[in-house]
Protein backbone atom coordinates (compact mmCIF):
# COMPACT_ATOMS: atom_id res chain seq x y z
CA UNK A 1 0.00 0.00 0.00
CA UNK A 2 1.35 3.40 -0.81
CA UNK A 3 2.61 5.28 1.93
CA UNK A 4 3.21 8.70 0.25
CA UNK A 5 2.16 11.93 1.73
CA UNK A 6 -1.45 13.04 0.02
CA UNK A 7 -2.18 16.41 -1.17
CA UNK A 8 -5.64 16.99 1.60
CA UNK A 9 -8.20 18.95 1.54
CA UNK A 10 -10.14 20.86 4.42
CA UNK A 11 -13.97 20.56 4.57
CA UNK A 12 -16.37 23.95 5.97
CA UNK A 13 -19.90 23.33 6.45
CA UNK A 14 -21.34 26.90 7.00
CA UNK A 15 -24.67 27.00 8.55
CA UNK A 16 -25.69 24.22 6.78
CA UNK A 17 -29.60 23.11 6.50
CA UNK A 18 -30.91 20.07 4.82
CA UNK A 19 -34.40 19.55 5.05
CA UNK A 20 -36.28 16.36 3.29
CA UNK A 21 -39.73 17.59 3.16
CA UNK A 22 -40.66 19.39 6.67
CA UNK A 23 -37.65 16.76 8.72
CA UNK A 24 -34.36 18.60 9.38
CA UNK A 25 -31.52 16.16 8.55
CA UNK A 26 -28.97 18.64 9.03
CA UNK A 27 -30.17 21.82 11.42
CA UNK A 28 -27.89 25.06 11.07
CA UNK A 29 -24.43 23.04 11.06
CA UNK A 30 -21.08 24.69 11.40
CA UNK A 31 -18.21 22.72 10.76
CA UNK A 32 -14.61 23.29 10.29
CA UNK A 33 -12.42 20.19 9.55
CA UNK A 34 -8.59 21.08 8.75
CA UNK A 35 -6.63 19.27 6.28
CA UNK A 36 -5.14 15.84 7.24
CA UNK A 37 -7.40 15.17 10.45
CA UNK A 38 -9.09 12.43 11.05
CA UNK A 39 -12.37 12.89 12.81
CA UNK A 40 -14.90 10.47 13.92
CA UNK A 41 -18.38 11.53 13.98
CA UNK A 42 -20.78 10.01 16.84
CA UNK A 43 -24.52 9.92 17.51
CA UNK A 44 -27.97 7.89 17.18
CA UNK A 45 -29.39 6.72 14.46
CA UNK A 46 -31.41 9.52 12.97
CA UNK A 47 -28.61 12.29 14.24
CA UNK A 48 -27.86 13.30 10.74
CA UNK A 49 -24.26 11.69 10.18
CA UNK A 50 -24.88 10.42 7.11
CA UNK A 51 -26.34 13.37 5.82
CA UNK A 52 -23.52 15.02 6.92
CA UNK A 53 -21.23 12.69 5.14
CA UNK A 54 -23.04 12.61 1.83
CA UNK A 55 -23.43 16.51 1.68
CA UNK A 56 -19.28 16.14 2.18
CA UNK A 57 -19.29 14.27 -0.76
CA UNK A 58 -20.96 16.56 -3.16
CA UNK A 59 -23.88 13.73 -3.45
CA UNK A 60 -26.20 16.01 -2.30
CA UNK A 61 -26.51 19.98 -2.19
CA UNK A 62 -27.64 21.43 1.00
CA UNK A 63 -30.99 23.58 1.57
CA UNK A 64 -29.54 26.32 3.59
CA UNK A 65 -25.60 27.55 3.71
CA UNK A 66 -22.34 26.53 2.11
CA UNK A 67 -19.67 23.94 2.26
CA UNK A 68 -16.39 24.61 1.00
CA UNK A 69 -13.30 22.40 0.60
CA UNK A 70 -9.60 24.28 1.12
CA UNK A 71 -6.71 22.74 -0.33
CA UNK A 72 -8.72 21.59 -3.26
CA UNK A 73 -7.83 23.67 -7.20
CA UNK A 74 -11.03 25.94 -7.93
CA UNK A 75 -12.96 24.46 -10.45
CA UNK A 76 -11.33 21.15 -9.30
CA UNK A 77 -13.55 18.22 -8.14
CA UNK A 78 -11.97 17.02 -4.60
CA UNK A 79 -11.00 13.51 -4.97
CA UNK A 80 -13.04 12.05 -2.18
CA UNK A 81 -13.30 8.18 -1.68
CA UNK A 82 -16.50 7.39 -0.17
CA UNK A 83 -17.81 3.70 2.02
CA UNK A 84 -21.18 3.96 2.45
CA UNK A 85 -23.90 1.44 4.16
CA UNK A 86 -24.51 0.27 0.06
CA UNK A 87 -21.09 -0.88 -1.43
CA UNK A 88 -21.88 0.77 -4.60
CA UNK A 89 -19.93 -1.55 -6.95
CA UNK A 90 -21.58 -3.84 -9.45
CA UNK A 91 -22.76 -7.39 -8.02
CA UNK A 92 -22.76 -8.57 -11.82
CA UNK A 93 -19.18 -7.42 -11.99
CA UNK A 94 -16.12 -9.44 -10.86
CA UNK A 95 -14.26 -7.55 -8.03
CA UNK A 96 -11.52 -6.90 -10.39
CA UNK A 97 -13.65 -5.54 -13.10
CA UNK A 98 -15.13 -3.31 -10.66
CA UNK A 99 -12.05 -1.91 -9.48
CA UNK A 100 -10.58 -1.34 -13.05
CA UNK A 101 -14.20 0.22 -14.58
CA UNK A 102 -13.78 2.70 -11.67
CA UNK A 103 -10.21 3.51 -11.88
CA UNK A 104 -10.78 4.22 -15.32
CA UNK A 105 -13.51 6.61 -14.49
CA UNK A 106 -11.50 8.02 -11.70
CA UNK A 107 -8.48 8.83 -14.72
CA UNK A 108 -5.81 5.99 -12.25
CA UNK A 109 -2.65 5.36 -14.00
CA UNK A 110 -2.25 2.15 -14.89
CA UNK A 111 -5.87 0.65 -13.37
CA UNK A 112 -5.09 -2.79 -13.89
CA UNK A 113 -1.86 -2.47 -11.80
CA UNK A 114 -3.51 -0.43 -8.99
CA UNK A 115 -6.50 -2.93 -9.23
CA UNK A 116 -4.51 -5.52 -8.76
CA UNK A 117 -2.32 -4.04 -5.51
CA UNK A 118 -5.75 -3.30 -3.83
CA UNK A 119 -7.22 -6.21 -3.94
CA UNK A 120 -3.99 -7.58 -2.59
CA UNK A 121 -4.17 -5.74 0.16
CA UNK A 122 -7.50 -6.10 1.19
CA UNK A 123 -7.20 -9.95 0.75
CA UNK A 124 -9.22 -10.87 -2.03
CA UNK A 125 -6.34 -11.49 -4.72
CA UNK A 126 -7.73 -15.25 -4.70
CA UNK A 127 -11.13 -13.99 -5.47
CA UNK A 128 -10.68 -10.71 -8.11
CA UNK A 129 -12.31 -12.66 -10.82
CA UNK A 130 -15.42 -14.11 -9.03
CA UNK A 131 -18.37 -12.03 -9.58
CA UNK A 132 -19.15 -9.62 -6.42
CA UNK A 133 -22.27 -11.34 -6.07
CA UNK A 134 -21.17 -14.71 -4.67
CA UNK A 135 -18.72 -12.62 -1.96
CA UNK A 136 -20.02 -12.43 1.49
CA UNK A 137 -20.89 -8.86 3.27
CA UNK A 138 -17.57 -8.90 4.75
CA UNK A 139 -15.88 -9.38 1.46
CA UNK A 140 -18.07 -6.72 -0.70
CA UNK A 141 -17.18 -4.21 2.37
CA UNK A 142 -13.80 -5.43 1.43
CA UNK A 143 -14.33 -4.25 -2.38
CA UNK A 144 -16.02 -0.86 -1.37
CA UNK A 145 -12.96 -0.15 0.58
CA UNK A 146 -10.56 -0.97 -2.37
CA UNK A 147 -12.76 1.26 -4.62
CA UNK A 148 -12.84 4.56 -1.97
CA UNK A 149 -8.92 4.17 -1.99
CA UNK A 150 -8.38 4.04 -5.64
CA UNK A 151 -7.52 7.27 -6.89
CA UNK A 152 -5.40 8.16 -3.94
CA UNK A 153 -7.93 10.23 -2.08
CA UNK A 154 -7.57 13.47 -0.52
CA UNK A 155 -10.94 13.16 1.59
CA UNK A 156 -11.65 10.52 2.86
CA UNK A 157 -15.60 9.69 4.15
CA UNK A 158 -16.22 6.57 5.69
CA UNK A 159 -20.05 5.41 6.84
CA UNK A 160 -19.60 2.86 9.75
CA UNK A 161 -16.83 1.67 7.41
CA UNK A 162 -16.14 -2.01 10.42
CA UNK A 163 -20.00 -3.02 9.48
CA UNK A 164 -19.98 -6.84 8.38
CA UNK A 165 -16.05 -7.02 8.55
CA UNK A 166 -14.48 -9.89 11.11
CA UNK A 167 -11.98 -9.04 13.12
CA UNK A 168 -8.79 -9.87 10.42
CA UNK A 169 -10.52 -7.36 8.26
CA UNK A 170 -10.89 -4.76 10.60
CA UNK A 171 -7.54 -4.93 12.32
CA UNK A 172 -6.67 -4.54 8.72
CA UNK A 173 -8.22 -1.57 8.00
CA UNK A 174 -7.90 0.26 11.35
CA UNK A 175 -4.06 -0.10 10.29
CA UNK A 176 -4.33 0.85 6.64
CA UNK A 177 -6.41 4.00 7.92
CA UNK A 178 -3.53 4.74 10.59
CA UNK A 179 -1.13 4.75 7.25
CA UNK A 180 -3.53 7.09 5.87
CA UNK A 181 -4.04 9.49 8.66
CA UNK A 182 -0.22 9.97 9.09
CA UNK A 183 0.59 10.67 5.76
CA UNK A 184 -2.22 13.37 5.55
CA UNK A 185 -5.11 12.48 4.25
CA UNK A 186 -8.01 14.15 5.87
CA UNK A 187 -10.54 11.62 7.52
CA UNK A 188 -14.14 11.67 8.41
CA UNK A 189 -15.74 8.20 9.86
CA UNK A 190 -19.03 7.90 11.17
CA UNK A 191 -18.86 5.21 14.18
CA UNK A 192 -21.19 3.48 16.26
CA UNK A 193 -19.69 3.15 19.95
CA UNK A 194 -16.06 2.70 21.01
CA UNK A 195 -13.69 0.87 18.55
CA UNK A 196 -10.01 0.56 17.68
CA UNK A 197 -11.22 2.66 14.77
CA UNK A 198 -12.08 5.53 17.03
CA UNK A 199 -8.94 5.99 18.80
CA UNK A 200 -7.38 6.57 15.45
CA UNK A 201 -9.46 9.74 15.76
CA UNK A 202 -7.72 13.24 16.35
CA UNK A 203 -11.13 14.67 17.04
CA UNK A 204 -14.01 13.32 18.09
CA UNK A 205 -17.80 15.06 17.00
CA UNK A 206 -21.11 14.05 18.31
CA UNK A 207 -24.48 15.36 16.63
CA UNK A 208 -28.09 15.12 17.58
CA UNK A 209 -31.32 16.55 15.71
CA UNK A 210 -28.56 17.08 12.75
CA UNK A 211 -26.69 19.59 14.42
CA UNK A 212 -22.76 19.15 16.54
CA UNK A 213 -23.42 19.15 19.98
CA UNK A 214 -20.09 17.94 20.99
CA UNK A 215 -16.88 18.97 19.68
CA UNK A 216 -13.19 17.68 21.02
CA UNK A 217 -9.43 16.81 20.60
CA UNK A 218 -7.95 14.40 22.87
CA UNK A 219 -8.94 14.58 26.67
CA UNK A 220 -11.55 13.56 29.43
CA UNK A 221 -14.21 14.45 26.47
CA UNK A 222 -12.94 12.44 23.80
CA UNK A 223 -14.11 9.00 25.00
CA UNK A 224 -17.62 10.23 26.53
CA UNK A 225 -18.52 11.29 23.24
CA UNK A 226 -18.47 7.31 21.76
CA UNK A 227 -19.66 6.29 25.46
CA UNK A 228 -22.97 8.30 25.52
CA UNK A 229 -25.91 6.49 25.75
CA UNK A 230 -27.51 5.03 22.28
CA UNK A 231 -24.05 5.91 19.94
CA UNK B 1 -11.98 15.20 -23.64
CA UNK B 2 -12.81 13.28 -20.20
CA UNK B 3 -16.73 13.81 -20.83
CA UNK B 4 -15.84 11.22 -23.83
CA UNK B 5 -13.79 8.90 -22.30
CA UNK B 6 -15.70 8.87 -19.30
CA UNK B 7 -18.43 8.38 -21.41
CA UNK B 8 -16.92 5.36 -23.55
CA UNK B 9 -15.61 3.40 -20.13
CA UNK B 10 -19.21 3.68 -19.08
CA UNK B 11 -20.19 2.66 -22.07
CA UNK B 12 -18.45 -0.67 -22.25
CA UNK B 13 -19.88 -1.51 -18.64
CA UNK B 14 -23.12 -1.19 -19.51
CA UNK B 15 -22.47 -3.45 -22.72
CA UNK B 16 -20.50 -5.99 -20.69
CA UNK B 17 -23.09 -6.04 -18.06
CA UNK B 18 -26.17 -6.47 -20.17
CA UNK B 19 -24.53 -9.61 -22.64
CA UNK B 20 -23.69 -11.05 -19.48
CA UNK B 21 -27.07 -10.79 -18.23
CA UNK B 22 -29.36 -10.31 -21.45
CA UNK B 23 -32.18 -9.02 -19.23
CA UNK B 24 -32.66 -6.18 -21.30
CA UNK B 25 -32.46 -7.60 -24.62
CA UNK B 26 -34.55 -11.12 -24.32
CA UNK B 27 -37.23 -8.64 -22.62
CA UNK B 28 -37.73 -6.78 -25.22
CA UNK B 29 -37.17 -8.97 -28.16
CA UNK B 30 -39.62 -11.72 -27.15
CA UNK B 31 -41.72 -8.52 -26.74
CA UNK B 32 -41.59 -6.78 -29.53
CA UNK B 33 -41.87 -10.49 -31.60
CA UNK B 34 -45.34 -11.70 -29.54
CA UNK B 35 -46.27 -7.91 -31.10
CA UNK B 36 -45.43 -8.50 -34.71
CA UNK B 37 -46.88 -12.07 -34.90
CA UNK B 38 -50.26 -11.32 -32.65
CA UNK B 39 -51.15 -8.82 -35.12
CA UNK B 40 -50.10 -10.37 -37.94
CA UNK B 41 -52.25 -13.74 -37.42
CA UNK B 42 -55.16 -11.29 -36.20
CA UNK B 43 -55.21 -8.66 -39.33
CA UNK B 44 -53.56 -11.25 -41.91
CA UNK B 45 -53.12 -7.83 -43.67
CA UNK B 46 -52.64 -7.82 -47.45
CA UNK B 47 -49.27 -5.51 -48.71
CA UNK B 48 -51.25 -2.70 -49.33
CA UNK B 49 -52.48 -2.97 -45.95
CA UNK B 50 -49.36 -3.74 -44.48
CA UNK B 51 -47.94 -0.41 -45.40
CA UNK B 52 -50.60 1.10 -44.60
CA UNK B 53 -50.80 0.22 -40.85
CA UNK B 54 -46.81 -1.55 -40.71
CA UNK B 55 -45.04 1.33 -39.64
CA UNK B 56 -47.10 2.34 -37.18
CA UNK B 57 -46.95 -1.09 -35.32
CA UNK B 58 -43.76 -1.34 -35.76
CA UNK B 59 -43.27 2.30 -33.77
CA UNK B 60 -45.77 1.21 -31.27
CA UNK B 61 -43.94 -2.37 -30.58
CA UNK B 62 -40.79 -0.17 -30.48
CA UNK B 63 -42.15 2.05 -28.39
CA UNK B 64 -43.82 -0.30 -25.23
CA UNK B 65 -39.97 -2.20 -25.85
CA UNK B 66 -38.57 0.99 -25.15
CA UNK B 67 -40.49 1.17 -22.19
CA UNK B 68 -39.64 -1.75 -20.64
CA UNK B 69 -35.96 -1.08 -21.73
CA UNK B 70 -35.58 2.23 -20.11
CA UNK B 71 -37.16 1.28 -16.72
CA UNK B 72 -33.89 -0.69 -15.07
CA UNK B 73 -31.61 1.72 -16.72
CA UNK B 74 -31.48 3.97 -13.21
CA UNK B 75 -33.04 1.49 -11.09
CA UNK B 76 -30.14 -0.99 -11.36
CA UNK B 77 -28.27 1.27 -10.09
CA UNK B 78 -29.93 2.21 -7.17
CA UNK B 79 -29.19 -1.60 -5.65
CA UNK B 80 -25.56 -1.17 -4.64
CA UNK B 81 -26.07 2.23 -4.62
CA UNK B 82 -23.89 2.65 -7.20
CA UNK B 83 -24.94 5.97 -9.27
CA UNK B 84 -23.75 7.66 -6.27
CA UNK B 85 -20.24 6.08 -6.70
CA UNK B 86 -20.28 6.92 -10.51
CA UNK B 87 -21.26 10.18 -9.68
CA UNK B 88 -18.21 10.75 -7.42
CA UNK B 89 -15.91 8.83 -10.26
CA UNK B 90 -16.89 10.62 -13.10
CA UNK B 91 -15.62 14.42 -14.33
CA UNK B 92 -18.73 15.09 -16.04
CA UNK B 93 -22.43 13.65 -14.73
CA UNK B 94 -23.55 14.17 -18.12
CA UNK B 95 -21.44 11.00 -18.80
CA UNK B 96 -23.51 9.13 -17.10
CA UNK B 97 -26.52 9.98 -19.32
CA UNK B 98 -24.33 9.68 -22.66
CA UNK B 99 -23.83 6.14 -21.61
CA UNK B 100 -27.12 5.18 -20.90
CA UNK B 101 -28.26 7.01 -23.67
CA UNK B 102 -26.27 5.10 -25.84
CA UNK B 103 -26.54 1.95 -24.68
CA UNK B 104 -30.44 1.91 -24.83
CA UNK B 105 -30.16 3.29 -28.80
CA UNK B 106 -27.67 0.66 -29.30
CA UNK B 107 -30.01 -2.01 -27.64
CA UNK B 108 -33.31 -1.21 -29.32
CA UNK B 109 -31.52 -0.94 -32.72
CA UNK B 110 -30.35 -4.59 -32.06
CA UNK B 111 -34.09 -5.94 -30.96
CA UNK B 112 -35.31 -3.32 -34.41
CA UNK B 113 -32.38 -4.86 -36.74
CA UNK B 114 -33.59 -8.80 -35.31
CA UNK B 115 -37.68 -8.07 -35.71
CA UNK B 116 -37.17 -6.38 -39.37
CA UNK B 117 -36.55 -8.97 -41.03
CA UNK B 118 -39.39 -11.14 -39.19
CA UNK B 119 -41.60 -8.38 -39.68
CA UNK B 120 -41.13 -8.13 -43.56
CA UNK B 121 -41.75 -12.30 -43.61
CA UNK B 122 -45.14 -12.03 -41.50
CA UNK B 123 -46.28 -8.26 -43.36
CA UNK B 124 -45.04 -9.24 -46.73
CA UNK B 125 -43.04 -6.41 -47.15
CA UNK B 126 -39.42 -5.72 -48.72
CA UNK B 127 -37.20 -3.22 -47.73
CA UNK B 128 -34.87 -4.04 -50.07
CA UNK B 129 -33.58 -0.88 -52.12
CA UNK B 130 -34.92 1.39 -48.61
CA UNK B 131 -32.95 -0.41 -46.05
CA UNK B 132 -29.83 2.85 -45.73
CA UNK B 133 -32.93 5.14 -45.16
CA UNK B 134 -34.95 2.62 -43.09
CA UNK B 135 -31.62 2.20 -40.63
CA UNK B 136 -31.45 5.88 -40.11
CA UNK B 137 -34.84 6.55 -39.86
CA UNK B 138 -34.43 3.23 -36.72
CA UNK B 139 -31.54 5.39 -35.77
CA UNK B 140 -33.07 8.81 -35.18
CA UNK B 141 -36.03 7.52 -33.92
CA UNK B 142 -34.54 5.14 -31.76
CA UNK B 143 -31.74 7.93 -30.45
CA UNK B 144 -34.88 10.11 -29.70
CA UNK B 145 -36.90 7.84 -27.50
CA UNK B 146 -33.57 6.95 -25.71
CA UNK B 147 -32.40 10.73 -25.04
CA UNK B 148 -35.89 11.24 -23.56
CA UNK B 149 -36.36 7.99 -21.79
CA UNK B 150 -33.04 7.99 -19.97
CA UNK B 151 -33.81 11.65 -18.40
CA UNK B 152 -37.25 10.29 -17.66
CA UNK B 153 -36.09 7.33 -16.19
CA UNK B 154 -33.36 9.46 -13.72
CA UNK B 155 -36.70 10.68 -12.67
CA UNK B 156 -38.69 8.42 -12.54
CA UNK B 157 -35.92 6.45 -10.38
CA UNK B 158 -36.48 8.59 -7.31
CA UNK B 159 -40.15 8.76 -7.17
CA UNK B 160 -42.68 6.78 -5.47
CA UNK B 161 -44.78 5.23 -8.29
CA UNK B 162 -41.82 4.69 -10.52
CA UNK B 163 -43.11 1.79 -12.64
CA UNK B 164 -46.38 3.88 -13.50
CA UNK B 165 -44.40 7.10 -13.61
CA UNK B 166 -41.89 6.42 -16.60
CA UNK B 167 -44.58 5.10 -19.22
CA UNK B 168 -46.83 8.36 -18.29
CA UNK B 169 -44.41 11.07 -18.82
CA UNK B 170 -42.55 9.08 -21.81
CA UNK B 171 -45.79 8.65 -23.95
CA UNK B 172 -47.21 12.28 -24.02
CA UNK B 173 -42.90 13.70 -24.55
CA UNK B 174 -43.01 11.17 -27.55
CA UNK B 175 -45.34 11.51 -29.26
CA UNK B 176 -43.96 14.07 -31.97
CA UNK B 177 -40.90 12.08 -32.51
CA UNK B 178 -43.18 8.96 -33.00
CA UNK B 179 -45.40 10.61 -35.54
CA UNK B 180 -42.47 12.09 -37.88
CA UNK B 181 -41.14 8.18 -37.82
CA UNK B 182 -43.83 6.28 -38.54
CA UNK B 183 -44.44 9.14 -41.09
CA UNK B 184 -41.07 8.89 -42.52
CA UNK B 185 -41.40 5.02 -42.12
CA UNK B 186 -44.76 4.70 -44.27
CA UNK B 187 -42.80 6.66 -47.05
CA UNK B 188 -40.08 4.29 -47.10
CA UNK B 189 -42.39 1.58 -47.50
CA UNK B 190 -44.91 2.73 -50.02
CA UNK B 191 -44.51 1.67 -53.63
CA UNK B 192 -43.11 4.74 -54.33
CA UNK B 193 -40.59 4.73 -51.88
CA UNK B 194 -38.61 7.52 -50.76
CA UNK B 195 -36.65 9.31 -48.48
CA UNK B 196 -38.63 12.30 -46.63
CA UNK B 197 -35.64 14.40 -45.74
CA UNK B 198 -37.85 17.12 -44.23
CA UNK B 199 -39.05 14.23 -41.37
CA UNK B 200 -35.43 13.33 -41.12
CA UNK B 201 -34.78 16.85 -40.41
CA UNK B 202 -37.73 17.03 -37.73
CA UNK B 203 -35.87 13.89 -36.14
CA UNK B 204 -32.69 15.06 -35.82
CA UNK B 205 -34.43 19.00 -34.42
CA UNK B 206 -36.35 16.57 -31.59
CA UNK B 207 -32.47 14.73 -30.86
CA UNK B 208 -30.83 18.04 -30.26
CA UNK B 209 -32.97 19.55 -28.41
CA UNK B 210 -33.46 17.07 -25.65
CA UNK B 211 -29.70 16.31 -25.83
CA UNK B 212 -28.98 20.46 -25.40
CA UNK B 213 -31.36 20.32 -22.61
CA UNK B 214 -30.47 16.99 -20.96
CA UNK B 215 -26.35 18.36 -21.12
CA UNK B 216 -27.85 21.79 -19.25
CA UNK B 217 -30.09 20.31 -16.92
CA UNK B 218 -28.80 16.57 -16.30
CA UNK B 219 -27.08 17.37 -13.15
CA UNK B 220 -30.53 18.04 -11.32
CA UNK B 221 -31.81 14.68 -12.35
CA UNK B 222 -29.27 12.96 -10.99
CA UNK B 223 -29.02 14.87 -7.22
CA UNK B 224 -30.74 13.00 -4.00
Amino acid sequence: MSAAPVRSIGLQFDQVDKLYGAVYALRNLTLDVAAGECVAIAGRNGSGKTTLLRASAQLLRPTRGSIAYSGSAEHTKPRIGFVAHATMVYDELTAKENLIFFAKLQGVAAPDVRAGELLRDVGLKERQDSLVRTFSRGMRQRVAIARALLAEPALLLFDEPGTGLDAESNAWLTEHLRTLRDTGCTILMSLHGDSELARLATRAVRMESGSVIADTRRGAMFQSIFTAAGC
Amino acid sequence: MALISNAAVLLGKEVRTEFRSRELLSTTMVFVLIVVVVFSFTFDPTTNESHRFGPGLLWMAFLFAASLMLQPCFLREQTNDTLSALRLAVQDPFAIFLAKIAASTLFLLLTELLMLPIFAALFNVSFGAQLPGILLTFFLGSLGISIVGTALAAISAQARMRELLLPLLLLPLLTPILVVSTEVTVGLMSRDAAIDWKGIGLMAGFDIVFLTVLWLFGEYLLEE
